[in-house]
């Protein structure tokens, strides 16, 4: 991409056809020198995970793809509906495997609503919740609220305390960890490697959970903006309900979109965000782009940044006192 | 009450720091540009500063402006009991 291409959805234009080639064969020579026979993959009904299935059936042939559908009680339908749709489209297996005995079992649902019940106590299995972010000024201190439906359809909304706060992802990160647990298993009888489907906004932000949605063998578009993996979507011809669906979380019963819960921009403007302090493009151009103040774009550049080192533990393998170079001879001195 | 900078950088001493860092940190410095505090971090400091000087940090209140150096925390924890005795 030239220096002086202007700033514009213009800069994620993508050779679709070269790239899934590109990706087919990173796929086919990391399961060879992994020694797997295929890939296993989560599939959401989102786009990432859809495009990664699609690339793994174009790559492998659908007979080397085990796809999985693993709903809980706070899965949408339109997810299990999406990614039904999504397996069918490219003749996948797929098993359903519903997580939610075992989140029940280990207490993902009784932590979650001990936590709740602090501050809504009247909260129970017939309400509904999501967390959302607030932000403070300049963008530097973030707090989150706890948004509460109860039948009746009334919201209340409150402050969440940190320890509630930590008590609450904590607890629904189980679901992430379950979902990975049940991916690894069908890995190991299967003898394939694990598909994780993180799109590079949220690989670089640190917008997964670690050893969730964060482990896998392979992560085929973690290179890839989240603009280009909608391209590639529509380029193999995923159902159009998943080329145009918005970014969910899934993991709250209240839909909770991503920005929401974490990115300051919808996607389409945190993308171009990206792209344009990775090409060290002045806050000024990012501004003019999105219509926003200079102070605003230099917030969101502070923004990037702060995630960056506020989840660069999420990539750490685990810290050695002393590196065992036998082992990773690139750690070596 | 102790010194509230001492109280504050003893927190931020023993759970941040946790004796890795051989630079001390000035009274004026900022604990988010040093990267001494994190976001999730800075939610702990203000549970501290809660349950240790009696206060309540209000939504409005968390900004940098009152939380980001150990001589805007004093000036702040000041302010609130301030408010406190004059209400």
């Amino acid at each position: 991409m030239p220096r002086s291409a202007a700033l514009t959805a213009d800069v994620f234009t993508l050779d679709c056809a070269a790239e899934i080639e590109r990706i087919g064969r990173h796929l086919r020579a990391s399961l060879a020198s992994m020694h797997k026979r295929g890939v296993v993959l989560g599939l959401s009904g989102g786009v990432d995970s859809s495009v990664c299935a699609a690339l793994a059936v174009h790559a492998l042939g659908s007979a080397k793809v085990q796809g999985l559908l693993m709903p809980e009680q706070d899965s949408s339908a339109d997810s299990a509906d999406l990614g039904t749709a999504v397996a069918a489209r490219l003749g996948l297996r797929c098993v359903t495997e519903n997580i939610a005995p075992t989140l029940t079992a280990i207490g993902c649902y009784r932590w979650r609503d001990e936590a709740i019940r602090t501050l809504f106590p009247d909260y129970d299995e017939t309400c509904k919740c999501k967390i959302v972010i607030a932000s403070g000024s300049a963008g530097k201190v973030h707090f989150f609220d706890l948004v509460v439906q109860m039948p009746g359809g009334t919201e209340q909304r409150a402050r969440l305390p940190l320890r509630e706060y930590l008590q609450i992802v904590a607890a629904t990160n189980y679901k992430q960890r379950i979902r990975k647990t049940v991916e690894y298993f069908h890995a190991d009888r299967l003898n394939y490697a694990v598909l994780g489907t993180p799109n590079r906004l949220e690989y670089d932000q640190g917008f997964f959970v670690k050893n969730g949605d964060g482990a896998a063998d392979i992560k085929p578009i973690a290179h890839l903006y989240k603009t280009q993996v909608y391209a590639l979507a529509r380029h193999l011809g995923l159902p159009e309900t998943v080329c145009s669906a918005a970014p969910t979380t899934d993991t709250y019963s209240l839909p909770q979109s991503q920005d929401e819960f974490y990115f300051a921009l919808p996607y389409a403007q945190m993308d171009l965000a990206l792209w344009a302090h990775n090409h060290l493009r002045p806050a000024a151009e990012l501004a003019t782009a999105l219509g926003l103040s200079e102070e605003i774009a230099a917030g969101i550049y502070t923004e990037i940044e702060a995630k960056r080192r506020g989840t660069r533990y999420l990539h750490l393998r685990p810290q050695l006192v002393e590196p065992v170079v036998e082992i990773c001879p690139e750690d070596a001195p | 009450m102790a010194d509230i900078k001492t109280e504050v950088r003893r927190y931020i001493d023993d759970n941040f720091i946790m004796g890795s860092s051989g630079t001390p940190f000035a009274d004026t410095d900022s604990l988010l540009d040093l990267h001494i505090v994190d976001s999730t971090g800075i939610l702990e400091l203000i549970l501290f500063l809660e349950e240790t000087f009696g206060i309540q940090v209000h939504d409005a209140d968390m900004v940098p402006e009152n939380l980001d150096s150990l001589n805007a925390i004093e000036a702040y924890v000041q302010r609130k009991h301030l408010a406190r005795v004059a209400a």
